[in-house]
């Protein structure tokens, strides 16, 4: 790496970027565009990445990475990059609802293991993997930063702490 | 006294809120700034004198930080947010955003101001939706009482201030790589030198604060410099929020000043869960090495303390383990960690985390060899130190502060493949 620091921008812009996302789409990534300098569109990839994830069930394709690269101005490349190096984008479909347990340490020592133990039960998946009917995908994270409600998980954007057995049954019951 | 500082509004009913925080003289600090034209030589000296040490984890000086950066050299330069809390047992900063975010946005203007700054950015990480919701709330809401935008109360200054979510990576918390990030790459941490007070966010000017440092920026401008450090101790000065979690009966976060003994933070935890008995603490996060818990014991919450104890205060995460557990499981945990959050850009990391895990497990789960904490004790010096970034040390630590302290517990495992404890 130099000390030069210039963005990994295609030879030439993408033309027609209209047609590349729904003009909803396009307005929500054209919000975090806005937030950069100009010639940094690509600052907004995660959030872009994020956005396209979200309105394809969850995950990413080859072809909307792509669809990102244009859009953006970058190097297809640098859109797998970013998208395989962090952990929240998935490249695989996933179920409806992913949730996230935390197995780090302090969700350990206050019983994290049982909690796995009792989801990969109830969903009938281990760790990692998609329940037959789509609807959960069970994925280990790491500290997710909520040490004082250990143990928790995550589903969606949302944090659940202090879990007991009975609280997943009331939280998973009450989705969709 | 505690809750001084950042919790200083804690009391308050839905203390997020705008006329919440300015009930309590919020964004007077920086109104009185814009108005005085105060200088921002005598700012960036205020801030030298409380003796602020970045509450990251790395405890540099927060004033001197902002000293590298030469405020008349042209063209734009930047002040970034480091809310991307992710070192395990850290769960600090997610408190100030969802309940103080004025006071984070106060101190990140003050700080464009003192280094001639007109733009900011908040990393704040992927997983972290409420807080960041309640941080683009407190965005708008700011924006429209004109404490950020062009030309703020007719100063002349500008600030604008963005968030930008992170995606799930650990070691963008590393300064360089969450600069890297922002830029819509992989968190790669960059050499060292230029350090970003020169070369940092698209190649300009920055100074990287962690979130609870920012935030107490505009308490230290109010009551002076001097009044924060009287507040701690010696070389570390000021109150600091400790994140204390593990077998205890109320984890939580608790702003206590700095050189409080940890005692007392136990206690104001509610102590141990169950009667139970301390065993080891972990003092500031999981990077830290451990410290048994008699010592412990008599030990305060401040970086000398915690630095002669053969330790570190870190981020301020405390991690309290009683005696249920096995060191040789959790070691084995934190070490997938770094293997798990390892960047893979230097080779002795890359690799040598994936070592120090396969080896820790196969103690844990009964297939260790005679020689394998000679191995680890090696293992660890060649990659402490030889890294790009300081993750190599942050997984060689916690492996050799448990080999010094809990070594027993690992010889018992390898000679009859089953736990001491339990």
């Amino acid at each position: 790496m130099g000390f030069k620091n210039v963005p990994m921008s295609t030879a030439k812009p993408s033309e027609n970027k209209e047609s590349l996302f729904d003009s909803k789409l396009r307005a929500e990534i054209d919000k975090w565009i806005a937030k950069y300098p100009q010639e940094w569109r690509q600052s907004a990839v995660m959030a872009a990445l994020m956005l396209v994830q979200e309105g394809n069930g969850g995950y990413l394709t080859t072809e909307l990475m792509d669809k990102v690269a244009a859009y953006l101005d970058m190097a297809p490349i640098a859109v797998y990059e970013v998208a395989s190096f962090y952990s929240m984008f998935e490249l695989k479909p996933v179920g409806k609802h992913k949730v996230c347990v935390c197995t780090n340490v302090s969700c350990m020592i206050n019983g994290s293991d049982r909690i796995v133990e009792y989801l990969e039960k109830k969903l009938d998946v281990k760790l990692g993997q998609t329940s037959k009917d789509g609807k959960y995908s069970l994925k280990e994270v790491e500290c997710l930063g909520a040490c004082g409600g250990a143990p928790m998980f995550q589903i969606g954007n949302k944090y659940y702490e202090n879990l007991t057995p009975e609280l997943i049954d009331s939280i998973l019951d009450g989705l969709e | 006294m505690a809750n001084e500082v950042c919790f200083r509004n804690m009391d308050q009913d839905r203390p997020w809120l705008l006329e919440q925080y300015r009930s309590r003289g919020g964004y007077e600090v920086l109104t009185g700034i814009l108005k005085e034209k105060r200088s921002p030589e005598s700012i960036i000296n205020e801030v030298k004198a409380s003796g602020l040490r970045g509450r990251g984890g790395a405890g540099f000086p927060t004033g001197l930080k902002w000293s590298f950066i030469s405020r008349n050299t042209p063209g734009q330069k930047y002040v970034v947010c480091n809310s991307d809390e992710g070192e395990p047992g850290t769960f600090k900063d997610r408190d100030v955003l969802r309940y103080n975010p004025h006071q984070l946005i106060e101190g990140m203007v003050i700080a464009g101001y003192a280094i001639g700054a007109t733009c900011g950015y908040n990393y704040i990480r992927g997983e972290f939706w409420e807080p960041y919701e309640r941080f683009e709330a407190a965005l708008e809401e700011a924006r429209a009482a004109g404490f950020l935008g062009k030309d703020l109360f007719g100063s002349g200054f500008d600030f604008e201030l963005h968030s930008h979510l992170g995606a799930g990576a650990y070691i963008c918390g590393e300064e360089t790589a969450l600069l890297e990030s922002i830029e819509g790459k992989k968190g790669q941490p960059r050499y060292k030198p230029p350090f970003p007070a020169h070369f940092g966010l698209y190649g300009k000017p920055t100074i990287i604060n962690n979130t609870e440092s920012l935030a107490s920026i505009p308490v230290i401008l109010e009551k002076g410099g001097e009044w924060f450090k009287a507040l701690g101790v010696e070389n570390s000065g000021g109150s600091k929020l400790f994140s204390i979690s593990g077998n205890i009966k109320n984890p939580g976060v608790f702003e206590i000043p700095l050189g409080t003994p940890f005692s007392e933070l136990l206690e104001m935890a509610g102590g141990m869960k169950d009667g139970s008995r301390i065993k080891a603490v972990i003092p500031g996060g999981s990077s830290a090495p451990v410290i048994p818990g008699e010592q412990m014991m008599e030990l305060t919450m401040d970086y000398d303390a915690i630095a002669k104890a053969g330790s570190m205060l870190g981020s301020g995460a405390v991690i309290v383990l009683d005696e249920s557990n096995c060191m040789v499981k959790v070691l084995e945990r934190m070490s997938y960690f770094y293997y798990e959050e390892s960047c893979g850009q230097c080779t002795p990391c890359r690799e040598g985390t994936g070592w120090l895990y396969r080896v820790i497990n196969r103690i844990e789960t009964g297939r260790g060899r005679p020689e394998d904490l000679a191995l680890l004790d090696d293992m660890t010096t060649k990659i402490a130190g030889r890294t790009i970034c300081a993750l190599g040390d942050a997984a060689a630590m916690p492996v050799q502060g448990m080999l010094r302290h809990f070594r027993e517990e690992f010889e018992y495992h390898i000679a009859h493949k089953r736990c001491l404890v339990g």
